[in-house]
């Protein structure tokens, strides 16, 4: 049974070694300088700004939440997709109804004035 | 591939689909109204409770399930339905002053608790374990958001934190021994559970690993000892009218679920579940009760009342008999209306902040507002059990389908656990009447609406204390689809 | 080759407890988060594993409503860390404890 994922195994060990031996070779062998543009995260591209464990905006959380609620709710179209045509009309209520009631939640979310960036 | 569309009757989920059009309408309106012209909100969401309650009683005997099995329709549903629409009324009526002085613009408050009730409806109804779990979550997750309305108050964010991670958590477990059940049977559906374990699945380990789960994930939902923890936290930290809901919301609602489980599908392996619960309820009876005594702040109080109130169902559920199911259902109406009762008047004494939360801050309120300190004795009448409350009856119910059900020893540590919380309900009415004043009250406004809703209370409590006959006799009719018992 | 339906069980078991553990003794509470969500989805592959053993999909679709939930759930709760961060600057749960018996 389990003879048949040999390869598999071979093939794991023999990626991790090259992976592993080209590092270690390259930090053997390699000539190092440092300097101050070369330890940058960019070496050539942009010039960071600041650390990057800086507090960021609320604002940006929100949109997060916002996202992650409305993006959740798409799982349940997939289905609907799967058995659309047997559905016929009577999925596309139903699904006008569901979507309706996250549009209801959209408009909620406007009118409150959680999307304006300002 | 075809697929057959189940028939459905739109008019069987009717209370369901009243509630959730007026809730949306709400946050719609919400949304789209300037602030300060929103005053009239509260009055629309009665509105679409009373419609609710009305629809919900021309239903009445029908009996059946829908939507392809899942939904009951039956009076134990409809019976729960009423007592949420009651308990969300009642508690509307308490908070609409109460919000206005706080803040100005917390209007999702109305659309949250309109949510939260279909969330209530979902679980007394549910035939299937989805519904029930999607319930339970409609239910928290508005809750949540309750707990933490006053978002600058740190108290009300912690007490929201918490409660939102022990429910998370709780929901966890729930969801777990749902998932073990269905493993050990192979269906969601509650007829089919039942009828796999009458077919004699009854020793199989998974089952019973899942039945243990779901005691734990409902244990957490009704605040049964040793999973209390959070309630006396979370019930002081909330907004006080939220902490009404929530004492007698939750619970109930958890409890419906919890009874229509455990009549339903479980009665055929009572013996694997009895003496948990009779472990269950009597720690929590007696733990509630001791703890509140020490208690000096009349929020936690009362939280600890309600973990001592939830022993007492529980009493009922280990009881297992007709008499016991209706006890529970009876004991459920007559808590909603006595806790919403008390927690009025805190709500009348504490103003705006919170200000008066201490118990001897109630020294001499008899003096000062004698109709308050009547109906706040009424109430601690009925909490403790005193005739001839509600409460009374209720407990009396309770003790004897223990009793008839053999469980003497359970009715002797409950009448014990009575007797210990008068000593704690009593100190308030004592205080009330025969100490002068420490602090100065100042002027208790009070509006029409929670005066109403105090004499509603209050009126309740005496009348089914007086003449249980009716509200047994409903009961009793509801109770009739445990053919088990 | 079928993988036996006690794999999934147990696989299932071990990753419910080590959430629950963490839970128990983790202390910030995005991390408290994300142990929860982790017991979910070992709630999530239990029942993916019953459905798949019964051939039923009824499993399959109480993944999708935990899902939903799930993520309902995180978005209160992240809402309420940040106003929590506003009020007192820490996430820390050993220093919310402004409620005592």
């Amino acid at each position: 049974m389990l003879i048949s994922y040999l390869p598999i195994l071979v093939y794991l060990i023999i990626s991790i070694g090259l992976a592993v031996l080209i590092v270690a070779l390259s930090e053997a062998l390699g000539k190092k300088t440092h300097t101050a543009v070369k330890d940058l995260p960019y070496e050539c591209g942009m010039v960071p700004i600041s650390d990057a464990r800086h507090r960021y905006a609320v604002k940006f959380y929100v949109i997060t939440m916002f996202f992650l609620v409305f993006d959740i709710e798409a799982i349940f179209l997939y289905p609907w997709g799967v058995i659309f045509k047997p559905l016929g009309l009577f999925g596309l209520i139903e699904m006008g109804v569901f979507i309706l009631i996250l549009m209801v939640g959209l408009a909620y979310v406007w009118g409150k004035g959680a999307l304006e960036w300002e | 591939m075809t697929i057959s569309i189940p028939s459905i009757t739109l008019s069987n989920i009717g209370p369901l689909l009243t509630l959730t059009v007026a809730g949306l309408l709400l946050l719609l309106m919400d949304a789209l109204t300037p602030k300060g012209k929103k005053g009239y909100f509260p009055y629309l969401s009665l509105i679409a409770l009373v419609i609710a309650a009305v629809q919900t009683t021309m239903l009445w005997n029908r009996s059946g399930t829908d939507f392809a099995r899942m939904i009951y329709v039956d009076n134990f549903a409809f019976f729960f339905y009423l007592i949420f629409l009651l308990a969300t009324g009642l508690t509307i009526l308490i908070s609409i002053k109460y919000l206005e002085d706080y803040h100005r613009n917390l209007e999702e408050y109305y659309t949250l608790l309109i949510f939260a009730t279909i969330g209530m409806m979902l679980m007394a109804a549910g035939g299937h374990l989805i519904l029930i779990f999607l319930g339970l979550e409609i239910l928290s997750i508005a809750i949540y958001i309750l707990a933490g309305l006053f978002r600058e108050d740190v108290k009300s964010n912690e007490a929201a934190l918490k409660y939102l991670i022990l429910g998370a958590f709780s929901s966890a477990f729930l969801l777990f021994g749902m998932a073990m059940l269905y493993g050990a049977t192979g269906s969601l559906f509650l007829d089919d559970l039942a009828q796999a374990i009458k077919a004699g699945v009854g020793t199989n380990p998974l089952l019973l690993f899942g039945m243990g789960l779901l005691i734990v994930g409902f244990g957490f939902k009704v605040s049964s000892v040793p999973f209390h923890m959070w309630t006396p936290d979370v019930y002081e930290g909330a907004p006080t009218s939220v902490t009404a809901f929530m004492s007698v919301g939750t619970k109930a609602a958890a409890f419906a679920a919890l009874v229509r489980i455990f009549f339903l599908v479980f009665p055929e392996i009572k013996m694997e579940w009895n003496m948990l619960l009779w472990g269950l309820a009597v720690a929590t009876m007696t733990l509630g009760n001791v703890v509140a005594i020490a208690q000096t702040n009349i929020k936690r109080m009362l939280a600890y009342s309600s973990i001592a109130h939830a022993g007492y169902l529980l009493v009922a559920l280990v009881a297992a008999n007709q008499l016991g199911a209706i006890s529970f259902l009876y004991y459920l109406v007559a808590y909603t209306l006595m806790n919403l009762g008390a927690f009025a008047i805190v709500i009348l004494v504490a103003r705006k902040k919170d200000d008066y939360i201490n118990i001897y801050d109630y020294c001499g309120l008899g003096f000062q507002y004698p109709a308050l300190a009547a109906a706040m004795s009424v109430f601690m009448f009925a909490l403790a059990g005193i005739p001839p409350t509600a409460g009374f009856v209720g407990k009396f119910y309770v003790f004897s389908a223990a009793v008839e059900a053999g469980y003497i020893w359970l009715a002797i540590i409950g009448v014990m656990n009575s007797l210990i919380s008068v000593f704690y309900y009593l100190r308030i009415t004592v205080l009330m009447y025969m100490r002068p004043a420490e602090a100065d009250l100042g002027p208790v406004t009070m509006t029409p609406a929670i005066s109403s809703a105090v004499l509603v209370t209050a009126a309740g409590v005496l009348a089914i204390g007086v003449f249980p006959g009716p509200l047994y006799e409903l009961a009793l009719n509801s109770v009739k689809i445990f053919v088990g018992l | 080759m079928v993988v036996p339906l006690i794999y999934y069980i147990a696989l299932s078991s071990a990753l419910f407890a080590i959430g629950v553990i963490g839970v128990l003794i983790r202390r910030n509470a995005i991390i408290i988060f994300m142990c929860i969500e982790m017991m979910l989805n070992a709630v999530n592959l239990s029942l993916v594993g019953f459905a798949d053993h019964y051939q039923a999909i009824d499993g399959q679709m109480f993944v999708f409503f935990v899902m939903t939930v799930a993520a309902a759930e995180v978005a209160v709760g992240l809402a309420l860390i940040v106003a929590i961060f506003r009020n007192k600057a820490t996430v820390n749960v050993d220093e919310l404890n402004l409620m005592k018996w």
